[in-house]
């Protein structure tokens, strides 16, 4: 059962000091950061990043209980809160005054709910009637009050990969406001409302900041309203909505997804998926939003049957951590307070490939995925073996699904080359090379890990074999990819190895393999075994047409010297042929006429270039000469004209 | 030319055709038990036995000077018989009158005969490769001569000899020209089918009755080629173009329309008296020969050929079962190719009238294509070139066939045309072209651009 898990935790945690009654513990989801502050600080705040750069300790002065605390971008100023009404901060920059300063808030009677970093200077204040965004100037140790926007607020949440902060308005807090924040400007984006399951009457504070989350999934921003089934809006079980984001334009309910069970849930977003955390069954979910769904595209099932989390047993304890003590962070981030641990969520391929029966599904569910190529690559193996042997239909699928990420990678690749030609040219702005990702699985991946080691097993049907090679010549060829020649070698191995030779020559004749000079040396090396490769083979160095070399070479081979005499010449490479190798081939025939017609045909070549039949000493002919007067006597040979 | 007087012409014909076998009657009284087959039936008894006696003698006293090669055919002045021996001691004999043309007398000489041999000799090969299978079934003598009955009863009738001509000599296959990738898609088909019935053995391609893919090995497509295109299809294209009893009545399985139907097997498999039999072909395997069902199916103008083993019964559920399977999609294949092809017409512009006139003809892969050949239908064969000169290619054809070299051979025909065949390595190229006043040169250099055109990705030599 173990390997049925699909969602681990990290096997390198975060370790802190566990929260206890005399140390606090923060976590900051824009730094990633876990604060341990022991007694208010006075006796040190440890500060454990997902790296060691990241991880500070120091103390400070116990000012009073902290609320929360922060550190900006680069751990440059550190912020802490202690009251609703101000922020103090504390520069970390060398040479910089170390003493506190502290931050009121502007609006009268206001308190503040809290604050962000959105840049290394820059902190904007959350408080219950709006938002004050300022600039910090640690050297002046002061702040400066850059823009401040007026609205009610029951909550917020930040969302910092986008600088994004949404907050909660009216009675209900239903209405959301998102805003972005960027290099000292504020932008609003464009409000939205939640559909709530019931409206409760008299109105009150209705949407809870725990079923709220932002979230960036395939590049995109989301806001994940946990919707809670009840009974008298006739929703069986609980879902989670998401409303996309774009940076411009109105924000739309995207994707449903169907948890088909009720209870208390946590979200993760891990790979792109969105994880559903069930606290009672103990189990999660996973929602891919790019799968589609067979009817609807809005609303999704899990794509996977509900499984715990691997269990992880700490080290020297050895005790497995208790789920029930966990916090749930954006996006990833698992977190044991009362043990000490940040874990990231992580997804766990593998399982996957035994969970999910429809291939199709599978590989578009796996191409998605961050580290999916091994896994990819063995299900390749999987379908081909014959114990688990998918039919035609389903590697066709499979191989079409590779294709397509494939091609779509060597347009990119393409488009950039293009661009950035043009763009040497014209000096346009550069554009973004193309990230090869994990799900490019090219020709030569397949060769070496799938096709290759499949066309040896010994217990496939050979026409299973031809018929899986086809398959995938076919899909590369449908993507319009250039199929590499040792693919065409593999097919060309298997048949020969079962004497389907005429198999092959068919797929010859239809150029399903296409010409390469491999390929034409490959056929007229079965010329002993089958005769008419050696056809198909002198047709393919004639189309290739850089390949006269190798023509005459069969030509001569085969002791049809005028035929590839007169071949050279058609092509008008007689000028430059080796006069010798020819004479050679034909004295190896033992037929005279020959000989003389080859000779002949030389001395007048000498005469045309250099106005003498006479062969060059660097021609190395001397021993045909002899032998031509041998043979024919003196008088045959063509005189110089003399003048 | 004599153009106004009459000339009297002699089509060659068929006079018998018999297959025997000596050691079947080897005594005196018994020469009737030789006999398998006579054509035509009714001639008298006594005659068959003689004239099998004769051709009996002929081999015997001809394989004195060359015992490994009995003799082949004997010519004379009225007729001319053919000796074939595809297996040991079964003998099939054809007798044809010889084509002759009576020329009107002209300058008091007395009339010339002109033997148009070649034609003839030709068709021969053909014939026997075909018989050649068939002639295994020995299950006894009886159910023998039954069989040979049966099948040359029908064959004959198939045999046009009067309109035979070069391409009966090649006995070529004709492949339909298609790009990589419908073509890929075909095999993907095929490969699915003979997946989920995996009953087929082997399957074959064919659309406009040209071969696309062959499963079978290439001397048994050839018969099988043979067969189809000169008996099968032409007997099912008949009723479809002149539109009565229309079977191009799309079918419905499930939710799919389709055009598939049957060509072999029962007429209407629906019919629940239909009897599930399908024709029986013999292929060659690795010992010695395969008895296979031949299904013939076709949707619009592709028709696959699927062959199982003789020894499976089969039964109406498969044929449901091909047809729901096969149907729909050999329906989108046909519909798919033709796009294709119509495309690839409209971008070589070859639906123009093409300015030579050839016949071009591969050994080593049995391609035959000829832009001399408009049709070819069951019983005539329309060329768009005067016999006189299809007999020249026949010649030209015969001389090739006496040398193993490379060669080319030029004819100035009598009526200002110019006839030029090339061989070159396995390929013969058989040109006409009209052009009064040129000269040797001139029609070697405009062969030379038609092979550039026309041959440019095959190596062939100048």
């Amino acid at each position: 059962m173990s390997e049925d898990h699909y969602l681990e935790l990290s096997e390198s945690p975060v370790t802190f000091e566990h929260a206890s009654s005399v140390n606090n513990v923060f976590f900051d989801e824009a730094n990633k950061q876990v604060f341990a502050v022991r007694s208010g600080g006075a006796t040190g705040v440890v500060v454990k990043g997902p790296d060691d750069k990241s991880s500070v300790a120091f103390r400070m002065e116990d000012k009073g209980e902290v609320k929360c605390i922060k550190f900006s971008l680069g751990n440059k100023i550190l912020a802490v809160q202690r009251t609703s009404k101000s922020v103090d901060f504390i520069n970390f920059i060398p040479d910089y005054p170390h003493t506190e300063f502290s931050q009121e808030c502007k609006t009268k009677n206001a308190s503040v709910l809290g604050f962000c970093w959105t840049n290394w200077n820059e902190v904007v204040f959350v408080t219950d009637q709006g938002i004050e965004y300022y600039q910090v100037f640690p050297d002046k140790r002061s702040l400066k009050l850059l823009k401040s926007q007026s609205i009610n607020v029951n909550w917020f949440q930040y969302c910092p990969e986008t600088s994004v902060i949404l907050l909660s308005s009216t009675v209900q807090g239903n209405v959301l406001q998102p805003l972005t924040f960027r290099n000292g400007t504020m932008s609003k984006m464009s409000k939205f409302e939640i559909e709530l399951p019931v409206v409760p009457k008299p109105a009150k504070l209705s949407l809870s900041e725990r079923d709220v989350t932002m979230a960036t999934i395939y590049g995109q921003l989301y806001v994940m309203y946990l919707k809670h089934h009840s009974r008298s809006a006739n929703s069986p079980s609980a879902e989670v909505v998401l409303y996309h984001l774009p940076r411009e334009g109105q924000c739309k309910k995207a994707h449903v997804l169907k948890l088909n069970t009720t209870g208390k849930f946590a979200l993760n977003v891990a790979d792109n998926l969105v994880v559903v955390h069930h606290q009672s069954s103990q189990t999660s979910l996973i929602f891919d939003i790019k799968l589609k769904e067979p009817d609807c595209a809005v609303t999704h099932q899990p794509v996977l049957p509900a499984r715990s989390i691997a269990p992880y047993r700490i080290p020297l304890s050895g005790k497995i951590t208790d789920s029930s003590s966990w916090s749930v962070f954006q996006p990833d981030i698992i977190i044991s307070a009362s043990e000490g641990y940040l874990w990231y969520l992580e997804v766990r391929l593998p399982p996957t490939v035994h969970l999910l029966q429809d291939k199709g599904k599978l590989m578009d569910f796996l191409l998605r995925r961050r580290d999916c190529k091994r896994v990819i690559l063995s299900v390749c193996q999987q379908i081909l073996e014959s114990a688990e042997r998918g039919s035609l239909p389903v590697v066709a699928t499979v191989f079409d699904k590779l294709n397509q990420v494939y091609k779509e990678y060597l347009e990119a690749e393409q488009s950039y080359s293009q661009a950035m030609e043009s763009g040497a040219r014209g000096g346009n702005a550069a554009q973004k090379r193309p990230i090869r990702t994990q799900a490019v699985i090219d020709q030569s991946d397949m060769y070496t890990h799938v096709l290759s080691a499949f066309t040896e097993k010994k217990d496939v049907c050979h026409k299973f074999t031809i018929a899986v090679l086809m398959e995938y010549i076919r899909s590369l060829n449908q993507c319009q990819i250039t199929v590499q020649h040792y693919l065409y070698e593999l097919v060309i191995k298997t048949l020969v190895q079962h004497e389907l030779f005429y198999m092959l020559h068919q797929f010859l004749q239809y150029h399903v393999l296409s010409d390469s000079k491999p390929l034409a040396c490959l056929l007229l090396s079965l010329e002993s075994t089958y005769p008419p490769a050696h056809q198909l083979s002198l047709d393919m160095l004639k189309r290739l047409s850089t390949a006269n070399d190798e023509i005459v070479e069969v030509l001569l081979s085969k002791q049809q010297v005028l035929g590839a005499l007169r071949f050279i010449r058609s092509v008008g490479g007689h000028d430059n042929i080796s006069a010798r190798k020819f004479l050679d081939a034909a004295l190896q025939t033992g037929d005279q006429m020959l000989f003389y017609t080859v000779f002949r045909s030389f001395q007048q070549r000498n005469q045309r270039l250099r106005g003498s039949p006479v062969f060059n000493p660097g021609e190395h002919c001397e021993e045909h000469v002899a032998h031509f007067k041998k043979l024919f006597g003196e008088q045959a040979l063509m005189k110089p004209a003399t003048v | 030319m004599a153009s106004g007087m009459q000339e009297k012409q002699y089509t060659p014909s068929l006079l018998s055709f018999f297959v025997y076998n000596p050691t079947f009657g080897p005594r005196e009284g018994e020469e009737e038990k030789k006999i398998l087959f006579y054509h035509p039936s009714d001639v008298e008894k006594n005659e068959k036995i003689r004239n099998v006696g004769l051709c009996e003698a002929i081999v015997q006293f001809t394989r004195t000077f060359c015992p490994t090669k009995p003799a082949k055919s004997l010519h004379t002045q009225k007729n001319r018989q053919f000796f074939f021996e595809p297996e040991e001691n079964f003998w099939i004999v054809m007798v044809v009158r010889n084509p002759m043309v009576e020329k009107p007398n002209k300058d008091g000489k007395p009339p010339t005969i002109e033997y148009q041999e070649e034609e003839i000799l030709t068709m021969l090969q053909y014939l026997f490769n075909g018989t050649f299978g068939r002639a295994m079934e020995v299950g006894g003598v009886e159910q023998l001569i039954q069989k040979l009955e049966k099948f040359f009863y029908r064959y004959l009738q198939t045999l046009h000899l009067q309109s035979c001509d070069l391409l009966d000599v090649f006995g070529g296959i004709s492949f339909f020209p298609l790009d990589k990738m419908t073509y890929l898609k075909i095999q993907s088909f095929v490969n699915r089918v003979e997946e989920s019935l995996s009953l087929i053995k082997y399957t074959a391609f064919l659309y406009n009755d040209q071969l696309i893919w062959s499963g079978l090995e290439q001397d048994d497509m050839r018969i099988l080629y043979k067969y189809l295109t000169t008996s099968l299809f032409p007997r099912h294209s008949e009723p479809e173009l002149a539109g009565r009893d229309s079977p191009l009545r799309p079918e419905v399985t499930g939710n799919l329309l389709h055009y598939g139907r049957f060509l072999t097997g029962p007429t209407n498999f629906k019919d629940p008296e239909a009897k599930f039999r399908f024709p029986r072909i013999f292929v060659s395997a690795d010992d010695g020969y395969e008895e296979l069902h031949l299904i013939v199916y076709k949707a619009m103008s592709a028709a696959a050929c699927f062959m199982i083993s003789a020894s499976v019964e089969l039964t109406r559920e498969f044929c449901e079962q091909l047809d729901s399977l096969v149907g729909p999609q050999l329906t989108l294949l046909a519909s798919d190719i033709c796009e294709q092809f119509t495309i690839n017409r409209r971008i070589s512009g070859t639906e123009k009238e093409p300015q030579f006139k050839f016949i071009y003809f591969n050994h080593m892969n049995l391609a035959e294509k000829s832009t001399i050949h408009m049709r070819k239908t069951a019983s005539v064969c329309l060329t768009s070139v005067h016999p006189d000169l299809m007999k020249i290619l026949g010649d030209i054809n015969c001389d090739f066939a006496r040398v193993d070299e490379d060669e080319e051979i030029i004819v100035k025909a009598m009526t200002d045309y110019w006839v030029v065949g090339k061989k070159s390595d396995q390929r013969e190229l058989y040109v006409i072209l009209n052009q009064k006043n040129a000269n040797l040169i001139e029609v070697n250099e405009e062969v030379k651009r038609l092979c550039a055109t026309q041959f440019n990705n095959i190596f062939f030599l100048d």
